[in-house]
């Protein structure tokens, strides 16, 4: 669920509030948003990949997290490399290459790994290469 | 609350998943004034979205064509169409390049230069289909579910009602025809993406008389970490399956085998490895699906060398294959002024009763779109500015006018549907009297709610009444098909019976109907028989 935003990075832009598609978030009074509606938080991520200051954080967890846990913690966070991290794997933001340049993912059916490296050095195995999905 | 908005337009697209993203597009570039409105955020809305999709994506080659076709007809029970499989991979095909090329999609490139189009990373998806469809003068009101379809007075479908939920402000669009992209159900199970998957569209198009097919194929659940909501499948396939203890469970698997997962879920937990892949596809893993990783990374785990609980989260008709049915080749419904598309629509006509994954839905999604936003313009053109003229009759019943007075919340309602859509033992390992049950159950709630559930929110009602409609039609049809086919198995009757190799219609809202299609599904299998 979402956890954190960081008030110190936030340019209260609102791309969050708009992006949200459970409309966790309000707008607050000093422009940064306010998480309203946590419980209709579906942790999808959405806002991490929208926010352009990296300034949210998303818990995988499905229930809220207690207050002293690290996961909230922004010092932690940042020390960790886990803030941003998911616009960092998507390749969104200024100079990145979009992610979806290099989603060349695996065969879904596990070869023995020498017949897959074998494989995939060549373009024979592209035809049962999925990349995103499922 | 503010005064009412008021708008007109030809095409009125309710949904802006990957399916009402390509319905508006085609009915905009086929001349038609188009809005969309969403309940959430197109680009960032719906199981796609958040997900990504492999792409049913194959080059027109007859022997490419055919193996593709014939790949999954045993699983799916048989009950696909070889003539709408043929134009689903004609239209996605066309798709897939249009979007390379005018939706600017930066696909991945080989070393020949060339690009792999099999598949989309969801956010970059939607994120170019909302660019795309700006140019081309689509409006689009996000955070501003749809409510309910307006009628003329002879029935037809003239327009919406919805609640734009950030402003609290009731909107109205009046259209020539709508186009129904509002995704499957789910039943606020978590599952990534789904929350905003509770059926709403089912419920709207059975109140102006709608049909639906295939809602006994229902029961898709996919894997996640016990803790999250990732419910990405396909890694699953690299890994080893556990018991709390460390000992294998046998017969378990992600494609093959999740029953056996659910099985034991009941009485312990599960837990999985990925010990199959080795590191070249572990790298590979991380480029073609980062969102794969996110829950993992965050709890500091590594799903190559540790165990990790695993859950099953319901996916419902998100994943399952029943919906609206589909009355001819243009996705029209039979109620004039009414398309359907994408998770909405059944699913059938190229999946049977099974899909899970693996690249028909998206395929489903953007083809049925393109077919029902082109016929949709045509119906408003058809219609002329008369049309506009209409005098509008609203259809809403359940969760937004109840016929009693207002008792509890949709909370309630929405828990006690969960209570008999969520268990294993209810759903997924489905048994005649444990459905029969449930139905009474729900029934029962049906009831209830029709006479006393009305918000607090307008959305959450409508939401709520939509759940129990809709468990009410999976849980009938599947007590009708007294026997096993594709994702619908039943212990009570396993195996499968040659005579029930047809579509199962279902209907109705206070009193419901099954009945078998008088459509019979064009499969190799009828070919063979007429030879
Ligand atoms: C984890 C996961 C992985 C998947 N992987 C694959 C895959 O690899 N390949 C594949 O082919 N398929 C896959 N699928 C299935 C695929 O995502 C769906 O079939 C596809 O998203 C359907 O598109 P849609 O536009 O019909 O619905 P959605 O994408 O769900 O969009 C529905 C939209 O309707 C909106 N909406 C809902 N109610 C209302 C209302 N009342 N008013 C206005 N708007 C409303 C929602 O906000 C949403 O934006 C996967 C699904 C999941 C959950
Ligand atoms: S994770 Fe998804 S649902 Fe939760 S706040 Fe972010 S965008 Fe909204
Ligand atoms: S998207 Fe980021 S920067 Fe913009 S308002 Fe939200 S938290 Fe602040």
């Amino acid at each position: 669920m979402i956890e954190l935003v960081s008030k110190d990075r936030c340019v209260t832009c609102d791309r969050c509030v708009e992006a949200c598609p459970t409309n966790v978030f309000d707008r607050g009074a000093d422009g940064i948003p306010v998480i309203a509606r946590q419980s209709d938080c579906q942790t999808c991520f959405m806002c991490e990949a929208y926010c352009p200051t990296d300034a949210l954080f998303v818990a995988p967890t499905v229930t809220p997290l207690p207050t002293g846990d690290p996961l909230r913690n922004e010092d932690h966070l940042v020390a960790t490399g886990l803030l941003g991290s998911y616009r960092t794997g998507l390749g969104w933001g200024h100079g990145r290459t979009p992610g979806s340049r290099l989603a060349v993912g695996p065969d879904l059916t596990p070869h023995k790994e020498s017949s897959h490296q074998a494989a995939s050095n060549g373009r024979s195995c592209s035809p049962c290469r999925l990349i995103s999905g499922r | 609350m503010i005064d009412i908005l008021d708008l007109t337009a030809d095409v009125l697209v309710a949904g802006g998943g990957p399916a009402g993203a390509w319905a508006a597009l085609k009915a905009a570039q086929a001349g038609a004034d188009v809005i969309l409105v969403d309940k959430g955020y197109l680009g960032t809305s719906g199981a796609t979205a958040s997900a990504g999709t492999g792409v049913w994506y194959v080059e027109p080659e007859t022997e490419a064509r055919e193996a593709a076709m014939a790949s999954r007809e045993n699983l799916n029970g048989h009950l696909s169409d070889r003539r709408w499989m043929a134009r689903v991979l004609d239209q996605t095909y066309a798709n897939i390049n249009e979007l390379a090329t005018a939706g600017r999609y930066p696909f991945p490139i080989l070393d020949d230069g060339s690009e792999l189009r099999r598949g989309v990373q969801g956010p970059e998806y939607m994120r170019r289909m909302r660019a795309w469809l700006k140019r081309a003068g689509v409006r689009i009101l996000d955070h501003s579910p749809v409510l309910e379809l307006l009628t003329d007075p002879a029935g037809a479908v003239a327009g919406v009602a919805g609640h734009r939920r950030q402003l609290d402000q009731p909107y109205r669009v009046r259209a020539g025809a709508v186009v129904l992209a509002t995704g499957g159900c789910a039943f606020l199970s978590r599952a990534l993406g789904c929350d905003v998957n509770t059926g709403d569209g089912a419920l709207f198009a059975a109140e102006v008389g709608a049909a639906f097919s295939g809602m006994e194929f229902s029961n898709a659940y996919a894997i996640a970490p016990e803790f999250s909501t990732v419910t990405k499948t396909a890694y699953y396939n690299y890994a080893t399956f556990y018991r709390e203890d460390g000992t294998v469970l046998e017969g378990a698997g992600s494609q093959r085998g999740r029953s056996v997962i659910a099985r034991a879920l009941l009485t312990g937990r599960v837990f999985a490895r990925l010990d199959l892949a080795g590191e070249t596809v572990r790298a590979a893993m991380r480029l073609g699906q980062p969102n794969f990783f996110l829950p993992f990374d965050r709890m500091r785990i590594d799903p190559f060398t540790d165990r990790f609980p695993i859950t099953l989260l319901l996916e419902g008709t998100v994943r399952g294959t029943g919906g609206v049915r589909v009355a001819d080749e243009d996705c029209s419904t039979g109620v004039a002024g009414l398309y359907v598309a994408g998770d909405a629509a059944t699913r059938e006509l190229i999946c049977g009763g099974f899909t899970g994954g693996g690249s028909h839905n998206s395929a489903w999604a953007m083809s049925s779109g393109t077919w029902a936003g082109t016929a949709a313009a045509r119906h408003a053109r058809a219609l002329g500015p008369a049309a506009k003229r209409r005098r509008l009759i609203a259809t809403g019943q359940a969760g937004l006018r109840p016929t009693g007075a207002q008792l509890g919340t949709h909370h309630d309602v929405v828990r006690a549907v969960q209570a008999e859509t969520h268990p294993y033992e209810k759903n997924y390992l489905r048994h005649g009297d444990v459905l029969a049950e449930a139905l009474a159950t729900l029934d029962e709630l049906w009831t209830y709610t029709s006479a006393h559930t009305r918000g607090p929110d307008p959305v959450g009602g409508r939401q709520a009444a939509a759940m129990v409609a809709h468990a009410r039609w999976m849980y009938t049809a599947a007590l009708a098909r007294t026997e096993s086919r594709g994702m619908h198995k039943r212990l009570d009757y396993p195996d499968t019976d040659p005579t029930r190799r047809h579509r199962l219609l279902v209907g109705g809202l206070d009193e419901l109907w099954t009945k078998a299609d008088p459509v019979r599904p064009h499969t190799p299998l009828d070919l063979a028989v007429a030879s």
